[in-house]
């Protein structure tokens, strides 16, 4: 591990308030996120994985500066991003960049592919003219498609070729994050792999960060380095991918990992979970996940423990004493 | 549908030439071609819609007056459209107490008859055409400003937009880039329509005698000067009557057509269009 982490959220919570249900009832608020910790080190892809709604895409948004957070703070090389000290929006999107869920929804249907990239550039004083130009279609280029794309308009691509363009977009301005919210959740599964394959590809290339929001295990199975699932707006577990993987202890994440459809388990019809890490005699996990935790109350005290080399599962905390 | 919007189109185009080419197509001066002796003519081969009670061709002053009425209906829907626009995409935009406060202000501005508030209006400002402007054109932006707000509610939260916000865009450039291309279809329907109703407003004030002042010949002031004559020369308020119904239609004809053309999903039929050629 590096001295500084390259991203690290710190404590974050982000809550919604509710509409009121009646006028003389005390506003509700929402804990879409509630107490997050993480951190991103150079060269490495963190992956959030949960079901909907447990915040993961939330984390993402706070991490981009789109959605405030209520308490906590993120920083970037030690600096804040968000808070007192923070960047302005332009210099902060040299920082992280992302890559949107629906490919169809995240393109201006009215503003041409290449006019789109270059306004980027304008707006950061990276590129005038031929000069900038040049760059879009090195950008296309690299993301896999061809440089006279740039004059069409959205409509005329398809759900793969829009994603890739959402990668150059992401890409133009040379971030050295970038969060990739369920970047292949709308696109076919043979598609799915040329844009994984193209990600890991990046990476490697231009040495970036990933922060990659998902709820399919079996795609992040493949790339990230680390994991972190989150449940009702809390991490549950995190750790590196091979020891979540070969030990998921964490009674939530082996309900995900055994929800994720295996062919061979299915043929043999019977099905195998890789065995839980030891807990400390007596622990129970947090939450409890035989019934729905209520997202507007506030968490029962709990705690993330130590239970292998980097590898962290919450446990509540009357339990451990 | 795509005759109402033809039809509408031809009736606009024709007073538009009409208004454009008055000087060419008159067959006499609106003002100065008066002559007592050949007033309240019925309509003949000289004067195809006859003279009014000052002997003045009804049909040069139709042209002259569709001059004034599409002058007023298009400037003042201009300032209507712009103070909505802006009204209602940054209140969508930035929402919070801006946009309560222009919710508010939307809402009066529909409780109030908007005929009656460009009547004060221009009570204090004086008739004329400067006054009539600024009267029709700051009362009829409500519409404009709600569908403006809705819109841009329902396009914020696009991933464009947000990813236009994390490239660093400011949020003015948003609403410039971003938010107006996409809502500029259902503004220019309003804006069609509300032509349209500014011409009849414009006819209405004039009718009261606080629009045009005569002798400029405007549809509105040709109507109160034929008023008297409606049983001895009724061609006087006929064909300017005529001239007022078929711009209203044309514009609301036109309008709708366009709303049809525009509205039914739009851009799902282009995606679908480029789905299924990929």
């Amino acid at each position: 591990m590096t001295a500084s982490p390259l991203l690290e959220i710190r404590d974050l919570s982000v809550h919604f308030p509710l509409p009121r249900t009646s006028m003389f009832q005390p506003r509700e608020t929402l804990r879409a996120v509630d107490h997050v910790s993480l951190t991103l080190n150079e060269g490495e892809c963190l992956s959030i994985v949960g079901e909907s709604g447990c915040g993961k895409s939330t984390t993402a948004l706070a991490v981009m500066g789109l959605q405030e957070p209520t308490v906590g703070r993120i920083l970037y090389r030690g600096k804040p991003l968000n808070g007192p000290g923070a960047p302005s929006r332009k210099d902060r999107a040299r920082i992280a960049q992302m890559v949107f869920q629906d490919p169809f929804a995240s393109l201006n249907p009215r503003i041409s592919i290449g006019r789109m990239l270059m306004a980027q550039l304008a707006l950061h004083d990276l590129a005038k003219g031929s000069e900038a130009r040049d760059r879009v279609a090195e950008m296309l280029t690299r993301v896999g498609l061809s440089p006279d794309h740039a004059s069409r308009f959205p409509h005329e691509f398809s759900g793969g070729q829009r994603q890739r363009i959402g990668i150059a977009r992401a890409l133009m301005l040379d971030p050295r994050i970038l969060v990739l919210d369920e970047p292949l959740s709308a696109l076919d599964v043979s598609i799915q792999a040329q844009i994984i394959n193209l990600l890991m590809e990046l990476q490697e290339r231009l040495k970036l960060s990933y922060i990659m929001i998902s709820h399919d295990l079996s795609v992040v199975e493949h790339v990230s380095d680390r994991v972190a699932v989150m449940y009702f707006g809390r991490v549950v577990e995190e750790g590196g991918w091979k020891s979540v993987f070969a030990t998921p202890t964490h009674p939530y994440t082996r309900r995900l990992i055994d929800s994720v459809p295996d062919m061979d388990a299915v043929l043999s019809d019977r099905r195998q979970l890789p065995p839980a890490a030891p807990v400390p005699s007596g622990a129970r996990f947090a939450p409890d996940i035989t019934h729905r935790p209520d997202p507007r109350a506030p968490a029962d005290a709990s705690g993330l423990v130590e239970i292998g080399a980097g590898h962290r599962v919450r446990l509540a905390m009357q339990g451990m004493t | 549908m795509r005759f109402n919007f033809v039809f509408g189109l031809t009736l606009v185009t024709i007073v538009v030439l009409g208004a454009i080419f008055a000087p060419l197509l008159a067959p006499f001066h609106p003002i100065m071609d008066a002559d007592l002796m050949s007033s309240q003519l019925p309509p003949d081969g000289v004067h195809l819609m006859g003279t009014d009670n000052q002997g003045r061709d009804v049909l040069s002053r139709v042209l002259y007056g569709a001059r004034v009425s599409l002058m007023v209906g298009v400037v003042s829907q201009i300032i209507n459209s712009t103070i909505g626009a802006a009204l209602g995409i940054s209140a969508g935009y930035f929402g919070g107490r801006w946009d309560d406060f222009v919710n508010g202000l939307t809402n009066v501005m529909l409780a109030i008859p908007s005929l009656v508030f460009a009547l004060a209006i221009m009570a204090v400002l004086g008739p004329g055409l400067p006054s009539l402007l600024i009267a029709l054109g700051l009362t009829n932006w409500s519409w404009t400003c709600r569908i403006a707000r809705s819109s841009t509610l329902s396009l914020k939260s696009q991933s464009f937009v947000l990813a236009a916000k994390s490239a660093g865009f400011g949020d003015w450039n948003i609403m410039r880039t971003q938010i107006l291309p996409n809502i500029v279809g259902p503004l220019l329907v309003i804006g069609t329509l509300g032509i349209g109703s500014a011409v009849l407003a414009e006819a209405a004030l004039s009718f009261l005698g606080i629009g045009i002042r005569p002798p400029t010949p405007s549809w509105g002031n040709m109507l109160t000067d034929a008023r008297e004559l409606l049983r001895s020369a009724p061609w006087a308020a006929i064909f300017p009557g005529l001239a007022i119904f078929a711009t209203v239609l044309g514009f609301n004809l036109l309008g709708d057509g366009l709303r049809d053309m525009l509205d039914p999903h739009m851009r799902t039929a282009r995606g679908d269009a480029g789905a299924a050629r990929a």
